[in-house]
């Protein structure tokens, strides 16, 4: 009977923390007793220890940080650079239907450009130096920070808008207490979007051509055959993508403490805890 | 003229109001008593909201005017605050700053006094999405008062909440307004809460005022008194007959004090309070 009593709090948090990681753990342990044995062959796809080692080796020497650098560089850049172009045209749009109708369909239409299409463009224009692979990233993150700040104005309660009139508020008040925090919970949807998106254009601009960078590190072991390096490059990048998709999570739980939906999360966890 | 201290003159001229080809408001004159309290019923549609934005300035009249203490009212009505329906609060303020929204200098310490006399003091930094439909009624209601308003104009306030709350919300109503001697402006359609709150209830009627009835009734008012049950059936009675067609002079119950008014095609002369209490009627 007592197998059948639902665990304690604490062991169910615990559990809760280590459950995702069970299957993970237990391909990877997988993988590496397959490549051991001999049935995958390292050339085509090497251990986890020796990616791993190759990993130890690549940051002992630096080259890992300097590559690491440059791509959080270029992808910080642009993201910034790209975000806050669609948000200001985003809240431009927004709020002056005079702007949506002089810019928006202008937007709507270079949105449909695949921001890949235009590498050979943007190779003629910048040559293969840093601005390429920026403007890439700007160009990919400025659409899901513009659609999603319009958007999200345009669905603001138009009974709030009234509401900010009626008390006096001035226009920049409604902007700064009404518009914006309004719409934040689209804008931060947006960003999300957006860097996942900054890094997809990242990786094909630094493959296509770079003297530094996680791309570059990747282009360059396929020259010399090391199987490792590459996996390890693209592991590098899901790192990453994992890391600014839990930056902009924890963005959104800072920035919208009213919400039913962060609030619900504190609660149900401090629920969990073994105080409560 | 003179200005009262708190609750401010009120008056419409003609005042009219169209939405393409359909005339919502036709040519209502009115003159409410500062410190007043008046019921606007009537059906759906019938108007009632429509003339509260105009009084607010939150759209313009089509003809005619709105005079507040004597001036003419130009855009935005800066004596009067709305309380809506829906409360309209911000979902990412706290129910303090919900309160202190738009106010300058330092609102903080008053903010809070009002919470406690909404009766929740103890609220103030609680999100909006963690109060119930009531409460949230009581913070818009506090948001409202801040700015001590001399006008207040309420859009159904109440329409939302459940039987128990509304009285409850009612007798808060009332307390306020004795206390601080605004002029309240009540849209219902709800008899009883007019002839609860209010010292003179008006009926609109498709975009007329049909009825104008004053109401002497002692407060506090309870809904057991038979001055209250005959007062509220009466207006209804008209609302309903006259909702059904029978616009033939509808029925009283005897020794109701009815009097007869101007046609309503010239609209209802209201300068000054009239003169009976009763149920006016305007038959045609």
């Amino acid at each position: 009977m007592t197998a059948l009593l639902p665990p304690s709090p604490k062991r169910a948090r615990l559990l809760r923390v280590l459950l995702p990681w069970l299957v993970p753990l237990l391909l990877l342990t997988l993988w590496q007793l397959l490549a051991q044995v001999g049935v995958i062959p390292t050339r085509i796809l090497p251990a986890p220890s020796a990616i791993l080692q190759a990993g130890i080796t690549l940051a002992a020497t630096g080259e890992l940080w300097r590559h690491l650098g440059s791509s959080a560089a270029r992808a910080g850049t642009g993201f910034l650079i790209g975000a806050s172009l669609g948000l200001v045209f985003g809240v431009l749009n927004g709020i002056q239907p005079k702007a949506e109708v002089l810019l928006d369909s202008s937007f709507q239409m270079l949105r449909t450009i695949p921001p890949l299409a235009m590498i050979p463009l943007v190779i003629l224009w910048f040559g293969i130096g840093e601005q390429a692979r920026i403007f890439l990233v700007c160009v990919g993150v400025f659409f899901p920070v513009y659609l999603n700040t319009f958007h999200g104005i345009r669905g603001i309660d138009p009974g709030l808008l009234e509401m900010g009139r009626v008390y006096g508020l001035k226009r920049r008040e409604i902007i700064s207490h009404v518009i914006l925090p309004g719409a934040m919970p689209s804008i931060l949807v947006g960003i999300r979007f957006a860097l996942g998106i900054a890094w997809i254009l990242l990786i094909v601009g630094e493959q296509i051509a770079a003297d530094s960078g996680i791309g570059y590190m990747a282009l360059n072991a396929r020259e010399f055959m090391q199987t490792d390096v590459i996996v390890l490059s693209i592991l590098l990048y899901a790192l990453l993508g994992k890391l600014s998709d839990s930056l902009a999570r924890a963005l959104e739980g800072r920035l919208l403490p009213w919400h039913p939906h962060h609030r619900r999360a504190a609660r149900s966890s401090s629920e969990l805890s073994p105080a409560v | 003229m003179t200005i009262p201290a708190v609750g401010c003159h009120l008056q419409t001229r003609g005042l009219s109001k169209s939405f393409g080809s359909k005339q919502v408001l036709h040519a209502i004159n009115l003159s409410l008593e500062p410190g007043s309290f008046v019921a606007v019923v009537g059906r759906s549609g019938c108007g009632k909201s429509t003339l509260l934005r105009l009084l607010s300035g939150l759209d313009p009249a089509s003809t005619g005017e709105v005079v507040i203490n004597g001036q003419p009212l130009r855009g935005l009505n800066r004596e009067a605050r709305i309380m809506f329906q829906d409360g309209r609060l911000l979902p990412w303020k706290t129910v303090l700053e919900n309160v202190g929204l738009g106010v300058r200098g330092n609102w903080r310490h008053h903010a809070r006094e009002l919470l406690q006399e909404v009766g929740l003091r103890d609220r103030a930094d609680d999100w909006i999405s963690q109060l119930s439909g009531g409460q949230r009624q009581r913070v818009a209601l506090a948001k409202a008062l801040i700015t001590r308003p001399r006008l207040m104009l309420l859009d159904e306030p109440l329409g939302a909440l459940d039987a128990l709350t509304r009285i409850e919300m009612q007798q808060l109503i009332e307390t306020l307004w004795l206390e601080q001697g605004f002029t309240a402006i009540l849209v219902t359609h709800d008899v009883e809460e007019a002839v609860t709150l209010a010292d003179r209830v008006l009926v609109l009627e498709e975009g007329r005022i049909a009825h104008d009835v004053l109401n002497d009734l002692k407060r506090p008012r309870r809904r057991d008194d038979p001055g209250f049950a005959r007062l509220s059936g009466e207006i209804l009675d008209t609302i309903l007959q006259r909702g059904q067609g029978n616009a033939e002079s509808p029925q009283h119950p005897q020794g109701s004090r009815t009097q007869r008014s101007a046609p309503a095609r010239s609209g209802w002369n209201g300068f000054g309070a009239p003169a009976a209490t009763g149920i006016s009627t305007l038959s045609p």
